[in-house]
């Protein structure tokens, strides 16, 4: 029983923690057809910001706003100054669907080298604003901190908050119309250009939120975030790699199977279980769950 | 208030899909360009709206120089531009599809009167608000189109190929209500279409193209009436 509430609640913090990269990795592609490397690059140097912020200040509810202000500007600058033009450019020939890739494979290692000149490779301890122990209830202490609370409750508000700006604002509308269908949205008379810099700097600033949660507690380094990108892929293809919902879900589902095969199987078992499940569900579903829509031209 | 295109010339690569075209639309009339598969049609009315750049020439709508400035910029100019193949977004509802052509308009309270507008003249699409695009048919996916472009409150539309796929039945409503938008409302019309005799019908002036040139133009009845024109283009 204790093990059966320790693996569910590791696997929901775990997993608020991939749902909300692979929202981010979403918010991306679906908006201008970019799998963005970057984005773990984006989250460290964002996740750098909140630790001089929380160094300076030692308030953690600062840090974490000012982090992901830093998060979307980062990603809009990204957006605005690299691939927009490069999309405008390569947008013909067998280039066109590698370029915007290999671009961010470029950015992400400026900003890997980038941070190692500013901060060192030295790695930071980030103060967590709560324990980060296992909470004790009676005699056993289970493996689940109030930091973990802290993840799932954030990750829930910051989802239920884009959720309600995509379905019920006009902004959100102009991101989902333009996302689906650009030309139709242009006829329209929804500045794409610009909603794709807003859905690129919502994008960022879901990143730097999941590098400021999960750093407490751990170290930052230039490379600390790096495994996210690999999991927060995992998830978002689970899910379809168009739809926030399936990211969500995809989330959910990897964080459960790594913290259930880790507590009752072996914790060797985490690099192999994400592709393992991966595998399983594209089998099942080749589109991803909440995939396989009506395709689109950019 | 007019359309004036003068010596307007578009290409595609090292394809000529417009040449040297020249006429005007006045304000008020429904004009139908009609001609067959690759003539330039659907062309003429991308480069109208923005979509793509023109290669040599010009293009004004009153002030308004057609040739400059993005899709977006033109829809806030007053033309509006219904493209090829029912030209709504199967993804959003239908109320979210016809919003969508009015989330640029600063003042919200015409822009409901406008929506009261489009419901009265499409009463299907008013019955259906919280469906999907995707599951209406072809018939109620073109009126959607359409009611998406009068939602921006256009001065001129431009209609791609309204008749694209549809019944003969369901296509003579749509020519119908299209005759019925021009007749009751400010509206220019320039209408692009395969289905030469509905859209004469309607008409008031034809162009006729073929391979990127105006072979004819004048007034649609006469159009109608001229036997190589009847041979070439209408089927009889």
């Amino acid at each position: 029983m204790e093990k059966l509430i320790s693996a569910s609640l590791i696997g929901l913090s775990q997993g608020a923690i991939f749902a909300l990269m692979a929202l981010a990795l979403v918010l991306v592609f679906r908006s201008t057809r970019v799998v963005n490397f970057a984005q773990a690059g984006q989250a460290m140097v964002s996740t750098y910001i909140g630790w001089e912020v929380v160094t300076r200040t030692e308030n953690y509810w600062i840090a974490l706003p000012a982090a992901a202000l830093a998060g979307a500007l980062l990603a809009a600058i990204i957006e605005t100054f690299l691939m927009r033009p490069l999309a405008k450019r390569a947008s013909h020939g067998a280039i066109a669907p590698v370029a915007s890739i290999i671009a961010s494979l470029g950015v992400l290692g400026v900003l890997h080298s980038g941070a190692a000149m500013i901060w060192t490779t030295e790695q930071k301890l980030f103060q967590s604003p709560v324990s980060v122990n296992g909470i004790e209830i009676g005699s056993t202490v289970y493996p689940f901190s109030q930091a973990d609370m802290l993840i799932i409750s954030t990750v829930v508000i910051v989802m239920l908050t884009f959720a309600f700006f995509f379905q019920r604002t006009s902004l959100g509308l102009s991101l989902r119309a333009a996302a689906f269908q650009p030309e139709i949205s242009r006829l329209a008379g929804v500045r794409v250009d610009r909603v794709r810099t807003i859905g690129w700097a919502l994008s960022g600033a879901a990143g730097a939120i999941v590098g400021v949660l999960v750093t407490p507690g751990n170290y930052l380094s230039p490379f600390s975030l790096d495994i996210l990108l690999v999991y927060g892929f995992v998830a978002a293809v689970i899910g379809g790699l168009e739809s926030p919902q399936g990211a969500a879900l995809g989330g959910l589902i990897l964080g459960m199977s790594l913290s259930f095969t880790s507590i009752y199987v072996s914790s060797g078992l985490t690099f192999i279980v994400p592709f393992v499940v991966l595998l399983l569900i594209l089998l099942v579903k080749p589109k991803g769950i909440f995939g396989g829509g009506s395709s689109r031209n950019a | 208030m007019s359309l004036v295109v003068r010596n307007l010339s578009v290409d595609h690569g090292a394809i000529r899909a417009i040449n040297n075209l020249s006429f005007i639309v006045e304000k008020r009339r429904l004009t139908a360009v009609i001609g067959a598969n690759g003539a330039g049609k659907s062309t003429l009315l991308r480069t109208l709206s923005g979509l793509i750049p023109a290669s040599e020439g010009k293009a004004s709508w009153g002030e308004h120089n057609l040739l400059k400035g993005k899709a977006e910029q033109h829809v806030r100019n007053g033309v509006s531009h219904v493209s090829e193949g029912k030209s709504v977004i199967p993804e959003l509802t239908v109320e979210e599809n016809l919003d969508l052509g009015a989330l640029w308009r600063r003042n919200k309270k015409e822009a409901d009167a406008t929506k009261k507008y489009v419901l009265e003249l499409f009463p299907r699409l008013g019955e259906r608000l919280k469906q999907r695009g995707d599951t209406l048919s072809g018939g109620e996916r073109q009126m959607l189109a359409i009611g998406r472009a009068l939602m921006s409150k256009p001065q001129l539309l431009l209609l791609d190929e309204p008749s694209l796929g549809l019944a003969p039945l369901v296509v003579e409503q749509i020519f119908q209500t299209i005759r019925d938008i021009a007749n009751s409302s400010d509206l220019t019309v320039l209408l692009v279409e395969q289905n030469a005799m509905g859209a004469l019908k309607i008409a008031d002036i034809g162009v006729v193209l073929n391979l990127g040139n105006i072979v004819a133009i004048g007034p649609s009845a006469d159009l109608i009436a001229d036997p190589a024109i009847r041979a070439a283009y209408l089927g009889y």
